[in-house]
């Protein structure tokens, strides 16, 4: 599996620290309940097919990318890059 | 039809010509009492133990494939009972004595190998975590010995003892834990289940899952519909497929894991080796091939096969552990669907909605589990309390906090276990 950072250009799985679903981009306020911070800390859409997930680019320049990528095919269809006070 | 010693001689005598099918192959009924939906080693397990001790005989198992086709015949068929913490401590116990009388049980032979499993510590705090996890097996009930040097190299003298990255400092053997041929497994629970009646259903694809006002109704199925007030969700990694049906989002993330065999080699290897700072461990099949495996290729996968890069790091580790192996020639490798929990431990419990179940988050050590995880689920479908041994299983202890399992100490986080 490789991945096309957008500064690095497309290299490969190894150079990638993976965080998970990209889930933690839309992080709840602070007041939004326990219902709402449950969900958002443990439960998963966990899609069989196109997902977007967090990868670190920890042997590279160390960009946080978010990768959209087929869990069925392992195909990577694109990065974008992410802020870090997104995170 | 009945296994044994005389009718193996006698059928082998006689040219095999007198086996039969070991279950049959029913059309769906309109409905049951209870729906399984998932045909691997759990739902089958669930179906066995419904039907033999709560006498229930209405019982449908729905497999999308085909008996045996999933993890539980793509597996690493360790057997053991070396769990830690209280929940997982009790459960596992419980599975392992489930196992020790299977096979009289099913009246199948399962080829459950009590060989031992030694877990292998490289530093005097691996040291004193092992005496500790010892005095906790031993605690509820099961046996543990801690072996000095001295006594891994008379015991497993191939060993690498003096590498400069993880020397050797001993080991913690369980002796009762071991191996079992996986596929005969799903065929011995398949076969005992049908034998009491319940409807094995292959190739049968649940499509939906009929409720009404918070209550199950039923589901729909590639074969059509099938009423039921009760349905159990067994189906591992695709866990979360099945629950969306229901509306339910559920705290689990599949994971690929990856596992390999070699060309079958002489009896060389003779328990289960466990290496876990290498993420590495090994046995040796009956057919005399390596049989190994490593950590979760580390990012969510359907695809049942995994990268290079964790083929690269299990051979790696191999090597580092047993010089030996690297002699053998890898025959094949695949990849599992793994239905990892944030806690890493698994999941036996109701709903929110009524006679909706669920059973998943076994993560990587689903197959050790499939008696105790079909005898308490069992239990819990057909008296609607937990079995005392799957108590603390709740899916809720994730939004409480309270009760979370999380043997690796990592905390209770997706992509960490």
């Amino acid at each position: 599996m490789r991945i096309d950072c957008p500064l690095c250009g497309t290299r490969d799985r190894r150079e990638f620290y993976y965080s998970g679903h990209a889930t933690a981009l839309a992080r709840p306020a602070p007041d939004a309940g326990a219902e709402v911070w449950d969900d958002y800390l443990h439960n998963r859409e966990n899609p069989a097919g196109v997902t977007e997930d967090l990868w670190h680019h920890e042997f590279g320049c160390g960009a946080w990318l978010a990768v959209r990528r087929d869990t069925v095919s392992h195909a990577v269809l694109s990065a974008r890059l992410v802020k870090g006070d997104q995170l | 039809m009945r296994f044994s010693a005389l009718k193996v001689l006698t059928q082998g005598l006689t040219g095999n010509r007198g086996w039969r099918a070991h279950w049959r192959d029913p059309e769906p009924a309109e409905a049951y009492d209870i729906v399984i939906i998932g045909g691997g080693g759990h739902g089958l397990s669930t179906a066995y133990y419904l039907a033999k001790e709560h006498g229930l005989r209405r019982i449908a198992v729905l497999e999308k494939g085909y008996i045996g086709g999933g993890n539980i015949g793509r597996n690493t068929t360790i057997v053991r009972a070396n769990y830690f913490l209280p929940g997982n401590s009790e459960f596992y116990s419980h599975s392992l004595k489930l196992w020790e009388g299977l096979e009289a049980d099913l009246n199948y032979n399962v080829m459950h190998s009590q060989r031992g499993q030694i877990g292998l510590f490289h530093s005097d705090g691996q040291r004193d975590a092992a005496i500790r996890r010892a005095n906790s097996i031993r605690n509820q009930g099961d046996d543990a010995e801690l072996l000095s040097v001295a006594q891994l190299r008379r015991m497993v003298p191939y060993l690498d003892y003096d590498q400069g990255r993880f020397p050797i400092y001993g080991g913690l053997l369980q002796r009762r834990a071991g191996t079992a041929r996986h596929d005969a497994v799903a065929w011995g629970y398949a076969r005992g289940a049908d034998q009491l009646g319940v409807n094995l259903i292959q190739n049968c694809e649940v499509t939906g899952i009929d409720i009404v006002q918070g209550v199950v109704q039923g589901v729909q199925t590639s074969r059509g519909p099938i009423r039921s007030k009760k349905v159990a969700m067994v189906v591992a990694g695709r866990s979360s497929q099945v629950a969306a049906m229901a509306g339910m989002r559920l705290p689990i993330e599949s994971h690929v894991l990856q596992a390999f065999v070699t060309e079958g080699l002489k009896p060389c290897i003779d328990h289960v080796i466990s290496f876990g700072m290498g993420h590495f461990y090994i046995s040796q099949s009956d057919k005399g091939g390596l049989v190994f495996g490593g950590d979760l290729d580390m990012y969510a996968s359907y695809a049942a096969r995994g990268n290079l890069p964790m083929v690269e790091h299990v051979a790696e580790a191999g090597m580092t552990l047993m010089p030996m192996i690297g002699k053998a020639r890898m025959l094949r490798s695949w990849g599992g669907i793994m239905d990892m929990t944030p806690d890493g431990s698994p999941i036996i419990d109701k709903t929110h909605i009524e006679g909706l179940y669920l059973n998943a988050g076994w993560c990587y050590g689903g197959f050790k589990a499939v008696p105790a995880s079909g005898h308490c689920f069992a239990h819990l479908l057909a008296t609607d309390r937990p079995h005392s041994a799957a108590a603390r299983f709740r899916l809720d202890r994730f939004r409480s906090g309270r009760g979370l399992m999380d043997e690796e100490g990592t905390g209770a986080q997706h992509n960490l276990h």
